[in-house]
Parts: structure tokens; sequence; C-alpha cells
């Protein structure tokens, strides 16, 4: 299926649609997630992103990109928005953009920091702050993929306040492993001291055929990419996404 | 984190995925997946993995080996204009 999607995806040109809302959540005080209707959606592969394109009554537009966070769904997506604020978009997403409002959306994008769960390699997936947004559609297929290679998430996040998905993370599936790392401050009796990502966060039981993904702000994703070499990860395995020096 | 990185300015790129939507107005297969070759270092890259500033009025996406730009894409209402001066080779996988 994911196959299919993602070649129909790349034949056909790209195209504005208007996307619905017709659900919300608030993950944390600062991100939401957005669950959007597409009329006609060409489905995508875990890991792909939409362009978002604002435009306001005078006519200046803006866009940016989003990742899915959902496992594919039939013609619904969902997007788990950080709020920065100075952003241009994400305030606009976060605190106004209501229910059976429209915002014109393109996509599936980018056929390169894709899993498609029916490849059943086993992989590491690291992510940082808002970074976990495409890995947490990667898990969500794999929870309901046949195929059963390992996966397993460690998750680099400021603090407990700052965890999207929190109560999927603790829903262990066999062969599914979640791990957050704290940076800043953790939730009582945590033995890991606070702090960046590390060597020995990262299992070593990972052999040179699996395969890593990486997302997160830009220095993070330097960071972990650089471990997971040290460690022994084929560099050609580690694909990485960034979103910028400060990120969200 | 100081082994890769330096100054907070020599981590203000992103990278070539976000270069997949804008170039779809050019290409008919997604272009992020295609290996490049750098003219600076000849080293191999995907696009997507082409390190990309955007503080300009266009993109630049630079080679991550020796940071020669590879490829630059400025967009106009009515053009786009791609300046792939950087870049040797573009090999790109198509849709079957």
């Amino acid at each position: 299926m994911a196959r299919t999607a993602i070649r129909r995806g790349l034949s056909q040109p790209l195209r504005w649609q208007l996307a619905r809302l017709v659900a919300e959540r608030t993950e944390t005080s600062t991100a939401k997630t957005l669950v959007l209707e597409i009329d006609d959606w060409a489905g995508h592969v875990p890991g792909q992103h939409v362009d978002v394109r604002l435009t306001a009554e005078d006519g200046y537009s803006t866009q940016l990109s989003y990742s899915i966070a959902s496992a594919p769904d039939g013609n619904q997506i969902e997007l788990t928005i950080q709020l920065l604020q100075d952003g241009e978009v994400s305030p606009f997403l976060v605190q106004d953009f209501g229910l059976d409002d429209r915002i014109e959306v393109r996509g599936p994008i980018g056929g390169w920091f894709v899993l498609d769960p029916a490849d059943d390699v086993p992989a590491v997936l690291v992510g940082g702050g808002s970074g976990v947004v495409p890995l947490m559609s990667m898990v969500r297929a794999y929870r309901t993929a046949a195929t059963k290679s390992p996966m397993s998430l460690i998750y680099s996040v400021r603090s407990p306040d700052d965890v999207l998905f929190g109560g999927e993370l603790d829903d262990q599936s066999p062969g599914l492993a979640f791990d957050v790392i704290y940076t800043r401050r953790a939730p009582e009796g945590t033995q890991r001291p606070v702090g960046r990502l590390m060597r020995s966060d990262i299992s070593e039981q990972q052999t040179a055929q699996d395969r890593a993904y990486v997302c997160g702000p830009t220095g993070f994703v330097e960071a972990a990419a650089h471990l997971l070499v040290e460690i022994g990860y084929n560099e050609r395995h580690i694909r990485t996404e960034r979103f910028g020096p400060s990120g969200g | 984190m100081t082994s890769t990185s330096g100054t907070s300015d020599s981590l203000a790129y992103t990278d070539g995925n976000a270069l997949a939507g804008p170039l779809a107005d050019l290409f008919a297969v997604d272009i992020t997946r295609a290996s490049t070759s750098c003219v600076g270092c000849g080293g191999e890259s995907a696009v997507a993995e082409l390190h990309l500033y955007t503080a300009g009025p266009g993109f630049v996406a630079r080679c991550p080996h020796c940071h020669d730009p590879v490829l630059r894409y400025v967009r106009t209402p009515s053009t786009a204009i791609l300046d792939l001066r950087g870049t040797v080779r573009l090999e790109a996988p198509l849709a079957l």
C-alpha cells in the first residue's frame, strides 16, 4: 500500500489542496495536534511531510513544512505543531486555527527520510524535541504492520512538560522500545542524570546493517549522527532531517 | 556536540529534505533522493543530505563534506532558476 502511495506521489505533480480541521488535541502547553481531512489525499509513507501555505487577506502568503505525525489513515493526516513565539505560521495554527477552518496543504512530500513498514528492517529512531514527530508516524505504522523487526525510539526532550505523545510512549508493543532522555529536568526517580544525548544512551546491540533515522534541531542531529557512526552504524544507513539551528 | 559543530552560526542550516516541495515544480521525480557529485571535492551525497541555507532570497545547498555550493534555487512569481554549477552529476532513481 505504502509503496503504491509513494509511486503515485512521485509521478503526480504536487498541487495545493484544501485541508479541513476535523479534530485537535493538546499535547503540551505549547504544542497541539491537528487532525486534517483532505478530500483527494494520495496517502503517505511514514517520515514524509506536507507544505502548509497561509495567505492573508492582502494577498501576502507564507509557507512552512510540517512532518506528518500519524500513520497512513485514509484521507486524514495529523500534524503536531510546536508553537514558536516568533514564528509566522505556528502561532496561527496553534492558537487561532479552529474546527472546520481550512488551510492549504500540498503533499505528501519527501522520499528520503521515510521508513516503509514493509521494508521490515531493524531501525533505531532518534528524535530531539519536535523532531520526534515524523518518527512517531513510523512508530504508529509499526504498531499495525505485520512485519516485526525490532524498532527503538530514543526521544530527547528538555523536561517532562515538553513530552509529545506522552500516553503512547508508555504503551510498549512487542519489538518496540522507547527511551525518553531529559536534557534539563527529569521526573523524580529518573536514574540517568539530565544532559544531552550521549553514547551510553544508544544500545550497543545495533548492527551495521540496522537503519537509523535522526530528526531534530541541526545541532542535535549532527551530534546524534556522530554518536551513531562511533558506535558502528554504517553512515549510508543513517538518514537525517534537520529543522534549524534552535528548533522547537 | 562540539565534535561536529562549531559556533552557533555554523549551525544555521537545515538540509535538502526541505527542497522536495520547492523542486517538485521542476522535476517529475522526487529529486531529494537523487545522488549528487560535488564539483569541489567529488563527494557523493543525496540531495536530501546537502546542507541547506535559506536566509537569502532563495536556497543554497552546500556539500556536507567540503561545504562548496552544489545547487542553488531561486523562485520568482513567474520563473524558477536552478544553478547547478557545483554539481558534476545528478543521479535520480526513477519512480517505477
